[in-house]
């Protein structure tokens, strides 16, 4: 069958007759760095181009539609203008931070693609704590946005980073916890353990009420976990002009701008894997013609399709919701979510436990 | 002419004082002020210790250009004073001059003078609705505002010619004439306005991010409103009957059936919701005019050449900000000797710290949200 | 109540005062040093309840200032003007700010734009004019910037 695994195992078999092993993997992973850094690059333009259509079609407007067929092109012109940008560094900035900033932020972005599963049979890495690594790695999206706010010397920026700091390290927890739900369920940290798990059927379907908690916490959590509306505090445009990075400008705000929607799309596949299946068809219990059936759709079909669908829900909350104040936020997150996770994740482990999930 | 700015160049560990207090600046060019005001806020960390209006980055002294503009020519400026009121400044200069010269004007222009009002009104608050909603976050409304809005501007355009600074309203009457599509083009909007309206709750007010957001924030009590001088719908969020429609009736308002709205509450939901339903309210109004538009000449019979007799004139009308009153001191001239334009802006701008104290950043800019400034009428 | 029964109660609280009824409004003139005492009286005055400062400026009649003061009652909803004349060369007058809170702003408007001297007031700046404009009163009669003011 035509596939992204069988493409990566027919490269993988003619390298390894060209070359020997240790060379064939090395060609490998400078392929596979090669990929992820085009995939950010394609990811980049069609999030954005997605958010500004979809904020377009939600405000009753059109959205970019001149450059290219049906305005296509944008982000490229975008893209065009923000690297012919000078990029300015403030007089009173830190210059060594200020500068590696947004390269960390991408550096994190690009670790949490390692354990993604794109399609069947198709992952960078699939290490056996791969959801451990996530929410390890994702952690350390913070460090660069208070770099960038103490580094910069504004005021605005540092106020935006200490507010990021003071929600992503909290958000965090709820995140961590509704993941564990889906952990104690499937008994394995393995990425393609949990989506094998969810053959006969997701976890969402599967695994009924403490999932559907999980969820949507693991929903509102991540949302706030990657700075979005309506937990866009850190860079409150209303409040703080633009948070963590007023001072940046060019290719290196640029860095900031793609490693949000890069960590939009992890968090939304993250939560596609573990919820929603990952690039598992729908299947409703074992070998009957309707999982047939769904089979034939490609895996990959269905990995980005659920994918998209999580990051149109975070993309439909921002043009809705309002923005929350800082104290509610963390009102939210340590009175509300995380006692509910907790409760949740002990009902899904007695569930667990129990065997009544289907 | 410039302001100089202090620019003070800090190193990093130089940016929280010893006190553990800093100041930040909101402005000139922020994107939650609407215009050039400038805040000096002291912060301890995210709360408020102190909000400092720093004005004039937009004052054009209006009041000084009017002693050497002629009684038709000083209208004109007053457009620029509360853009989003253009009318109704018109409307009290106007009235301010007739009272003067001790003009009838005719019921023809007395109606279409009301309506041009409450559409203004209507507008204003679309605006405000939109840009209130944009500074909590939530970017949406702006532009479900804007749909509405953009049919007043249309009907502003058809028959003033302009969709922001109209200059319609002249001593003695109107300009002109209403476009032969006026009524038509009216009853299209308030078609189109019922079947929106239902949206504006469900998007905004109902929602319970923004209920957070602005109940129990910048409380007014109403004894602080009348001090400060607030007026409009912020001094009615305090309950404060201060409707100078009602009050102190002009034009045709006290044979028209309308509510003051007011709000028990004083925190900025009251503001919120004595703007909402205050649009309804003009919207009533507008439904018993557009159809009974008297017949008969626009404008009164005026001289060429103005001369107010020597005496003091005050005036004072609803915009959609607060009471609006003019002041003209007249020597007997062609030109007005002293003009004070008693803005509404600069007194509601006045009680921002009075309110703000003790709350968080986000709040201050929901409470300039609910405020509703505009910096060209603070400024003047 | 009536113009007669205000102006009747104003010379009980204050029997020097002068009156001038021409305007739509009851105008009365106080003496400059009498004024924020008289303020004080106003607001408190259970008949007059004159707790609204609707609008306060200055007119400068290039002999002297006049200090105009728009009282309104939001409780009995008449409305008084008064009057305090001041002298060009020193234009000094206490501040009612502590009394109605709408004046601090006010007279920090009048006090950049004629160059009043607002005895008392806790914060007297400038408001709207840039720094450095100290001294220079754009609204008098005899302010001149040739290069700003374009004459019509």
């Amino acid at each position: 069958m035509w596939s992204l695994s069988h493409i990566a195992n027919e490269i993988h078999r003619w390298l390894n007759d060209l070359f020997n092993p240790t060379w064939a993997l090395i060609i490998e992973m400078v392929m596979a760095g090669v990929a992820v850094i085009g995939l950010f690059a394609v990811l980049g333009l069609v999030l954005v181009l997605m958010e500004r259509r979809v904020a377009a079609w939600i405000q009753i407007r059109l959205g970019p539609n001149r450059v290219g067929p049906f305005g296509l092109m944008q982000s490229m012109a975008d893209t065009l203008k923000l690297i012919v940008k000078e990029g300015l560094t403030p007089d009173g900035a830190d210059k060594v931070m200020f500068n590696i900033a947004p390269f960390i932020a991408m550096i994190v972005a690009m670790l949490l693609m390692a354990p993604i599963a794109f399609a069947k049979d198709f992952q960078l890495w699939d290490l056996n704590i791969g959801v451990l690594f996530v929410t390890a790695v994702s952690s350390l999206m913070v460090v660069s946005i208070l770099m960038a706010g103490w580094s910069s010397n504004n005021k605005y920026s540092l106020m935006g980073a200490m507010r990021s700091g003071a929600q992503i390290v909290s958000y965090e927890l709820s995140a961590g916890l509704s993941i564990m739900t889906i952990i104690v369920l499937t008994g394995s940290l393995q990425v393609s353990d949990i989506i094998h798990a969810q053959n006969n059927g997701w976890w969402i379907f599967k695994g009924h009420f403490p999932v559907w908690v999980a969820f949507v916490i693991y929903i509102i959590a991540v949302t706030a976990e990657t700075n979005r509306a309506p937990f866009d505090l850190a860079e409150a445009e209303s409040e703080l002009t633009a948070g963590f990075h007023t001072e940046y400008s060019g290719m290196k705000f640029a860095l900031f701008f793609l490693a949000e929607y890069i960590n939009v799309f992890i968090v939304c596949a993250i939560g596609a894997t573990l919820f929603l299946g990952g690039w598992m068809p729908l299947h409703f219990g074992t070998d009957n013609a309707f999982n047939q059936a769904m089979d034939w759709i490609p895996s990959s079909v269905w990995f980005f399709g659920k994918t998209f669908f999580l990051i149109f829900l975070i993309m439909w909350f921002r043009w809705t919701f309002p923005r929350l104040r800082i104290d509610q936020l963390l009102n939210l997150e340590w009175k509300y979510l995380l006692p509910i996770s907790m409760i949740n994740l002990l009902l899904a482990t007695a569930m667990a436990i129990l065997g009544w999930h289907f | 002419m410039y302001r100089q700015t202090e620019i003070v160049q800090e190193k990093s560990p130089g940016i929280v004082g010893e006190s553990g207090e800093f100041t930040i600046n909101v402005g000139p060019q922020h994107p939650a002020t609407h215009g050039v005001l400038h805040l000096v806020i002291t912060l301890s960390g995210e709360t408020i210790l102190k909000v400092e209006p720093h004005l004039g980055y937009i004052h054009r002294s209006i009041e000084k250009m009017c002693e050497s503009l002629t009684y038709r020519q000083f209208i004109y400026v007053t457009s620029r004073m509360d853009y989003l009121s253009a009318h109704i400044n018109n409307h009290a200069c106007a009235l301010a001059v007739e009272k003067g010269l001790q003009l009838e004007i005719p019921p023809r222009a007395q109606v279409i003078r009301v309506l041009m009002d409450e559409l203004t009104r209507v507008a204003s608050h679309e605006l405000w609705w939109g840009a209130m909603a944009m500074d909590l976050g939530a970017f949406t409304p702006f532009f479900h505002a804007f749909r509405e809005r953009e049919s007043i501007n249309d009907i502003m355009e058809e028959t003033c010619g302009a969709r922001l600074t109209m200059n319609y309203m002249v001593p003695g009457g109107v300009m002109q004439d209403i476009h032969p599509n006026f009524q038509r083009r009216v009853k299209e909007f308030l078609k189109l306005y019922k079947q929106k309206i239902h949206e504006y709750d469900e998007l905004v007010t109902g929602n319970i991010i923004f209920q957070n957001r602005m109940k129990n924030i910048g409380i007014l009590s109403p004894e602080d409103a009348v001090s400060y001088g607030c007026t409009g719908p912020t001094a009615r969020g305090s309950a404060v009957s201060c409707d100078i429609r009602k009050i102190y009736p002009y034009e045709i308002y006290d044979k028209l059936e309308f509510d003051e709205v007011l709000e028990e509450g004083g925190d900025s939901f009251a503001r919120y919701m004595v703007r909402i339903r205050e649009m309804q309210q003009s919207i009533r109004i507008i439904e018993q005019l557009i159809d009974n538009i008297p017949e008969g000449e626009f404008q009164a019979k005026t001289k060429a050449v103005l001369k107010l007799p020597k005496g003091e004139f005050y005036t004072r009308v609803e915009t959609a900000r607060g009471e609006l009153g003019v002041y003209i001191v007249s020597e007997g001239g062609t030109t007005p000797y002293r003009i004070k334009f008693r803005s509404p802006g600069f007194s509601n701008l006045s009680v921002l710290d009075h309110i703000a104290r003790g709350s968080k950043i986000g709040d201050l800019v929901a409470m300039m949200g609910t405020l509703d400034l505009v910096i060209p009428d603070i400024d003047r | 109540m009536s113009k007669e029964l205000l102006k009747l109660r104003i010379t009980e609280l204050f029997p020097e005062a002068a009156f001038d009824e021409s305007g739509e409004w009851l105008n009365t003139e106080v003496p400059a040093e009498k004024w924020p005492a008289l303020a004080e009286q106003l607001k408190a005055d259970s008949h007059l309840a004159l707790d609204y400062l609707f609008c306060l400026t200055c007119i400068d009649w290039k002999t002297h200032f006049t200090m105009v003061y728009h009282l309104s009652s939001t409780k009995f909803r008449h409305n008084l003007v008064f009057k305090v004349k001041l002298n060009r060369e020193k234009p000094e007058v206490g501040t009612v700010c502590h009394i109605w809170r709408t004046a601090e702003f006010h007279e920090r408007e009048v006090y950049e734009m004629f160059g009043v001297n607002f005895l008392h007031h806790p914060d007297l700046r400038l408001l709207i004019l840039p720094d450095g404009w100290e001294g220079k009163n754009p609204l008098r009669k005899d302010f001149e910037d040739p290069v700003n003011m374009i004459r019509l």
